[in-house]
């Protein structure tokens, strides 16, 4: 063991950052702030280069404990119980920890040309820098509980920065929104976690496994494991935004675009993989849960896609793919692929972050507008956007080399040939391609493509500013500024190469000591390669056929798209409306809560009971003294006439007594 | 010792005459007359001690006797002093036109 890595710095540095930028950046400069903000986070992502640097394969897992925490009772009697603050570093961790480090310090850099303007400089700021702590905090965790800690606190960045504009009443309930949805996930995550207290008295990840190791594989039926596993699922599916608690992301747009490049995309909403990858241990042993898993996962890749392709606000677009590519990584997850849908994860964060941050790029060049119904054209405006977003738009539709490619491609063979797997997974994972990289191209060709068809400017460039926060209005569509532009170039160039890393299974064997090896192969060795390759054939093949489409109906034959969706007329309806979902949520859950807050809760027990008891007792000493007041007249001989009548109260209860 | 007349007699007549006097107290309206009424219900409550002065042979009651005389007599000199003073004033001695101290 190497000497003590500090690994908490990590995490620390960033919060140190928010704590000085929340508490005195209201009252700096801009430039001071941007240097707090950018050092920080840039400081953790060095701080974690340099443990790359110092920590040999050797070291791994290794574990550091910061801080005493929970002690209850003696350690190792039974029923003592332990949390400390402590940190755990492993394979997986370790890339989680990168890409968070990275790619959050990029969108930080990027985020100062992006907000520049924002008379809530500072506050952005110290949000993003307190969702890098609780995200590393979360990844970094050596127990299930610091990692809840870190889960929660992702959603509490989540939630402010959602609601960063939070005087316009769409972003504000957006990020009540994802906070509520979250909250049921969380429901299911805690369950999960007292039992796992219960049956293994403890939380730390190692302790856990250790007992759970050598248990059978549930197969016979659905027993401890497969519940733990179910529910933890359920808490994925909050923050990982699947079915059915994905609802919450597409609104989450709401919030600024940097952020919806770095929570929404690339970090925070990949913290349900991460935690469901980090039970593999309890996964593997219920192929129930794993099942569940999959289906969840596959069943979201392709629903989220089929609302992607008929969305128009080129952010929604973006969000339902983030929730289609998140599907793909549980669908991984689900047949016991871990690494796929890690790696996934880890290409999915370069190339959807770079969507969201070149989308920003793109909102930012025509003033706000977000509807790409007013783009079009704008390749010649803005080619550095556009070159990093076709880069991006290739790696996401898996056409090789790019990063996605590799990524995907992986999933689908392990879809197709994992014990768990199932050749209906891989068809659907197919046919999910085939749509992502048409919505992909489409939104490719209506951005940049064809006549620029957003409203000319007047001469002072203050027009149409539909959405005005996100706005600066000035003139036609302009180039974003270079510290908006090399963090684009920087990310472009990991969609690229980012891929490279699992060419020969070389990511996989990098993750084994965490996922251990020989799991997902299922199928005959002498068939898989030549199949490997036709599978992969076929999924290059499908990749090309959508943005073929996508050409075809946005390019060549502009006038056709309007026919098929009037040809389609009420299924188009219905997925333009993302199947009613958020109206079914409405009228099945939220509605009857809020009728049966207002009349039971509200006018019932809270004005009929509460308010009418404290009312009723106050109005009754009003009463009371009411009358008694009447005794103090002022009047003498009342008093006197009191007096008497007190007397004689008195003398006749004395004589009755007395008779006694 | 022989007694003519029993001692119920004398307390009931004492009652009898503080009763009046209470009545006469909350009931009329003149001062003169409440005054008078208080002088009734003192000396229903003298003739009460010295009856039983008399009945148990203790001196006691009939010194107390003397007591609320005196301070009946001075109670009587001030009072009177304060209704002149006050019909001066106010021309009147109707006690529910004489609720404020201050005119």
């Amino acid at each position: 063991m190497t000497s003590s890595l500090n690994l908490w710095l990590i995490p620390m540095l960033p919060l140190a950052g928010a704590a000085i930028n929340g508490l005195l950046g209201k009252k700096s400069s801009r430039t001071a702030v941007s240097v707090v903000g950018l050092f920080f986070s840039g400081a953790a992502f060095v701080w974690a280069l340099s443990v790359i640097w110092r920590i040999s394969v050797e070291d791994l897992p290794y574990r550091e404990y910061v801080a005493h925490w929970i002690r209850y009772g003696a350690i190792g009697a039974p029923g003592s119980f332990s949390a400390d603050f402590a940190l755990y570093l492993d394979q997986l961790s370790l890339i989680m920890l990168l890409v968070v480090t990275g790619v959050g310090f990029l969108i930080h850099i990027y985020s100062v040309g992006y907000m520049w303007d924002d008379p809530s400089y500072y506050r952005f700021f110290s949000y993003l820098n307190l969702f890098m702590f609780f995200m590393l905090t979360l990844v970094l965790a050596n127990n299930y509980l610091l990692m809840f800690i870190g889960w929660e606190g992702v959603g509490l960045a989540s939630y402010l920065l959602i609601g960063f504009w939070f005087t316009k009443d769409s972003a504000a309930s957006a990020g009540k929104k994802a906070f509520i949805v979250n909250r049921i996930g969380d429901f299911g995550f805690l369950i999960a976690l007292f039992l796992i207290i219960q049956n293994y008295h403890s939380l730390d990840f190692t302790k856990v496994f250790a007992q759970v190791q050598p248990v059978a594989p549930e197969t016979a039926g659905a027993g401890l494991l497969t519940t733990i596993g179910i529910l933890l699922m359920v808490g994925a599916c909050g923050k990982s935004a699947q079915i059915p608690l994905y609802v919450w992301l597409p609104d989450a747009m709401e919030g600024p675009t940097p952020v919806s490049a770095l929570i929404h995309a690339a970090t925070m909403v990949t913290a349900g993989v991460y935690m469901v990858s980090r039970s593999h241990m309890i996964f593997e042993r219920a192929p129930m849960a794993l099942m569940v898993v999959a289906i969840i996962g596959t069943l979201t890749a392709l629903f989220a896609a089929t609302i992607g392709i008929t969305q128009t606000d080129i952010k929604k677009v973006l969000a339902y793919s983030t929730v289609s590519q998140l599907g793909y990584m549980f669908m991984a997850c689900g047949v016991g692929a871990f690494s796929a849908g890690i790696f996934h994860l880890m290409t999915h964060a370069f190339f959807k972050g770079l969507l969201f941050l070149g989308a920003g790029s793109v909102i930012h060049a025509v003033s706000g507008e977000q509807d790409m119904r007013q783009m079009g054209g704008l390749k010649s405006y803005i080619p550095w956007t556009f070159g990093t977003m076709l880069i991006a738009t290739l790696a996401i539709a898996g056409i090789p080399p790019f990063a996605g490619f590799w990524s995907k491609d992986e999933i689908l063979w392990k879809a197709y040939s994992s014990s768990h797997g199932s050749h209906v997974f891989w068809l659907v994972g197919v046919i999910t391609a085939f749509i992502t990289s048409f919505y992909m191209f489409r939104l490719l060709f209506m951005t940049f493509f064809g006549d620029y068809h957003g409203i000319q400017v007047d001469d002072h460039g203050r027009a149409h500013l539909a959405h005005g926060d996100d706005a600066h209005g000035h003139g036609e569509p302009h180039e974003s500024p270079m510290v908006m532009l090399v963090p684009l170039m920087i990310l472009a160039l990991l969609s690229v190469v980012g891929g490279l890393v699992g060419i020969g299974n070389r990511f996989e064997h990098f993750l084994e000591p965490v996922f251990g090896t020989g799991f997902t192969e299922g199928t005959g060795e002498a068939a898989s390669s030549v199949m490997e390759y036709s599978l992969m054939g076929i999924s290059i093949l499908v990749a090309f056929a959508g943005a073929f489409l996508a050409w075809f109906l946005y390019i060549s034959k502009p006038y056709l798209p309007q026919k098929i969706a009037d040809g389609l007329n009420g299924f188009y309806t219905a997925v333009l409306n993302k199947y009613y979902v958020d109206e079914l949520y409405a009228k099945l859950f939220v509605k009857p809560l809020i009728d049966g807050s207002t009349s039971i809760l509200w006018q019932g027990v809270d004005r009929k009971f509460i308010d009418d008891s404290v009312n009723s007792a106050a109005d009754g000493a009003r009463t009371i003294s009411d009358n008694a007041r009447h005794m103090q007249s002022g009047n003498l001989r009342s008093y006197a006439g009191w007096i008497a009548a007190g007397s004689a109260v008195v003398i006749a209860y004395m004589i009755w007594m007395g008779v006694r | 010792m022989n007694q003519l007349v029993p001692l119920s007699y004398y307390l009931v007549l004492s009652g009898f005459l503080f009763a009046c006097g209470v009545a006469g107290f909350l009931i009329k309206r003149n001062i003169i007359t409440i005054f008078m009424s208080i002088e009734l219900m003192l000396n229903g409550v003298n003739l009460s001690f010295v009856a039983f002065a008399a009945h148990w042979h203790a001196l006691a009651g009939q010194i107390f006797v003397f007591f609320v005389m005196v301070v009946a007599a001075a109670e009587s000199a001030v009072g009177l002093a304060i209704i002149i003073a006050v019909y001066r004033t106010r021309e009147t001695l109707n006690v529910d036109q004489v609720n404020l101290l201050k005119l």
